[in-house]
């Protein structure tokens, strides 16, 4: 996919297409406000689009379901459309372009050739390393092969989805394709993490808007991911939060408590340790969000969410095993098996107390005896 | 594993299997002590000697009323904060669900700004029954680090738990991992320290107002 009218900056792109100053420039405003910017870095990133040629961006995907393309592709503000053919020049992105076999990757080469150090490169999904890489090859190459090669000449590389940026379900236990996220592969470019399984499509397009228009990656928390969606927790936005003050919770997801909106808590909502914009920018253009479905948050954003233990096991439950959280059974028998181990403790104390007893009353005795023998002598 | 998962997971699993261990340890121990025979004509019956004992663990649960106005203060204190802190650990949702989680059934609970009130409360006791303790020049001279450290270990349970509810200082992750791993000491010190007077502490009066029944002696 050859990029269009490459010569042309955004906002020369843009008139052409008929789109008004003042509605770019909402459309900035909105965008970065959307990210917790500063008010004037709206009219900023306006003027930097404005004057800049479109950066290149590379789309691989490796690893995954497509749930993060899907999602991409429908994002409200801006829109999949207006992103590609106004902001960004998408050369690469196997989903969606016409081309196959030898034009795409002659694509992917003259892209990578032409922009080296100034494209983004997104990656969507894990990286399987087992069996040489062979469970995932595209053009002949395995997909941890592609991966260095193209992030060697990236600007920055937006990991997109939980899979890429964490490794997602390829990762979770037993991992029979040795997945790794791309932070374990890729070590020397800046990395940023969009994660969810899939992310909400406005942060995959705001975080690449504010790559491209301030060439920085945002701030960032531990988890390379932009602080401006990843800086709450789900539960301190959620509408449902002043139930849980109160003490409400739903106790299954048909009672008076779910109809009534109660706080998902005891019914494992992971809302408490899943930090994501979820509750506020919401999904399907802010119509609503799982939460407000009547179903907990599964944690999809956070590391490893698939192997911490049953989504339906509340927050402050005992975590053991894999496969869940504690059960009675399990609990029951380690307690059974420590106190029996405790008793054969305590036996033993109290027959050791017993001899000393014994002896030191023998002693006392055999004493006692001497001196009277001494007193009779 | 992140700290969370570990304060929950293999960390509780410990705290759990030394807590049951150190129990039984303790109180079979305790139960297999051999007790000198009271060779003396007995005053009352068999029968007698255990009325005598519940009574006793009554009367010595309560202030004597010759010595109400030194004692009853500081009994009104230990009281309250027990109190506290049996409504905060058995009637706070989470905890129950927690509680729910290792036993298999669970039961209602108070609201949480409730539990965050009696919370601050107890936690206010908390700190008088320390001053109190030091600034007593009895209590000071009886207490040694087992005491200073059953507090702390209780009060680190009550200060984390408060934090995490509150969203106070660090993620919520964060702030919940700390207050499990917290909850996972107190749970290996208390067999071994004097929090072990949960389970002492009406057995050994039972058995003391019971000896003393035996001899003709109300306690």
């Amino acid at each position: 996919m050859p990029p269009v009218n490459e010569e042309l900056t955004v906002g020369e792109m843009l008139l052409k297409a008929g789109i008004s100053r003042r509605a770019f420039i909402k459309f900035c405003t909105a965008t970065a406000s959307a990210m917790a910017l500063p008010p004037w870095m709206g009219a900023a990133m306006a003027e930097q689009l404005r004057h800049a040629r479109r950066p290149s961006v590379v789309y691989l995907s490796f690893q995954e379901c497509t749930g993060c393309f899907e999602s991409l592709t429908r994002s409200f503000a801006p829109t999949i459309e207006s992103l590609i053919f106004n902001v960004v020049s998408l050369d690469y992105d196997d989903t969606l372009m016409a081309a196959a076999g030898d034009q795409a990757e002659a694509a992917l080469s003259r892209a990578m050739r032409e922009n080296f150090g100034k494209y983004v490169l997104v990656i969507d999904g894990s990286v399987p390393t087992g069996a040489g890489g062979a469970y995932c090859t595209s053009g002949g190459r395995s997909a941890v092969d592609t991966l260095r090669e193209a992030a060697k000449g990236a600007a920055a590389i937006v990991c997109v989805g939980t899979c890429s940026a964490f490794g997602g379900i390829p990762f979770a236990d037993p991992n029979p394709t040795g997945a790794w996220p791309v932070t374990a592969i890729v070590g020397d470019r800046p990395i940023i993490n969009v994660s969810g399984c899939p992310p909400i499509p406005e942060v995959i397009t705001g975080t690449l808007l504010q790559f491209v228009t301030t060439g920085k990656a945002p701030d960032l928390d531990e988890h390379l991911r932009p602080k401006a969606f990843f800086g709450n927790t789900i539960h301190d936005r959620c509408y449902r939060r002043p139930f849980y003050d109160e003490g409400k919770f739903a106790k299954s997801f048909d009672d008076e408590g779910a109809r009534n909106g109660w706080c998902l808590y005891e019914l494992g909502c992971k809302g408490p340790t899943t930090y994501n914009a979820c509750a506020t920018i919401k999904w399907n253009g802010g119509t609503s969000f799982p939460i407000e479905s009547g179903h907990g948050c599964l944690g999809c954003s956070e590391p490893g969410f698939w192997d911490h233990g049953s989504f339906y096991a509340a927050q402050s439950g005992a975590g053991w095993g894999k496969a869940g959280a504690s059960s009675p059974r399990r609990a029951l028998e380690l307690g059974v098996a420590a106190g029996a181990t405790g008793a054969v403790l305590g036996v033993a104390s109290a027959g050791v107390s017993r001899l000393r007893q014994h002896r030191s009353e023998q002693d006392a005795h055999d004493h006692d005896g001497h001196d009277f023998d001494r007193k009779d002598g | 594993m992140t700290l969370l998962g570990f304060a929950r997971g293999p960390a509780l699993k410990v705290a759990i299997a030394v807590f049951c261990l150190g129990v039984v340890w303790r109180i079979a121990a305790f139960a297999l002590l051999r007790i000198r025979l009271d060779l003396s004509k007995p005053r009352a019956s068999v029968f007698k000697s255990m009325a005598g004992g519940l009574l006793t663990v009554g009367s010595r649960s309560w202030p004597h009323r010759e010595f109400i106005g030194r004692t009853g203060a500081g009994e009104a204190l230990g009281y309250s904060y027990h109190l506290g802190l049996f409504a905060v650990v058995l009637l706070f949702t989470p905890h129950i669900l927690f509680l729910g989680s290792l036993f298999g059934f669970s039961w209602p609970g108070l609201p949480s700004s409730l539990i965050t009130v009696i919370s601050v409360l107890t936690l206010t006791l908390f700190i008088a029954v320390l001053f109190r303790r030091l600034t007593n020049p009895v209590m000071k001279m009886l207490s040694n680090f087992d005491d200073y450290f059953s507090w702390f270990v209780t009060m680190s349970v009550m200060v984390t738990g408060i934090a995490a509810t509150a969203h106070i200082g660090a993620p919520y992750e964060t702030l919940l991992a700390v207050h499990i791993l917290s909850v996972d000491i107190l749970l290996m010190w208390f067999p071994f320290g004097k929090l072990m007077h949960a389970f002492y502490i009406f057995p050994s009066r039972a058995i003391n107002g019971a000896l003393l029944a035996r001899k003709g002696a109300t306690s």
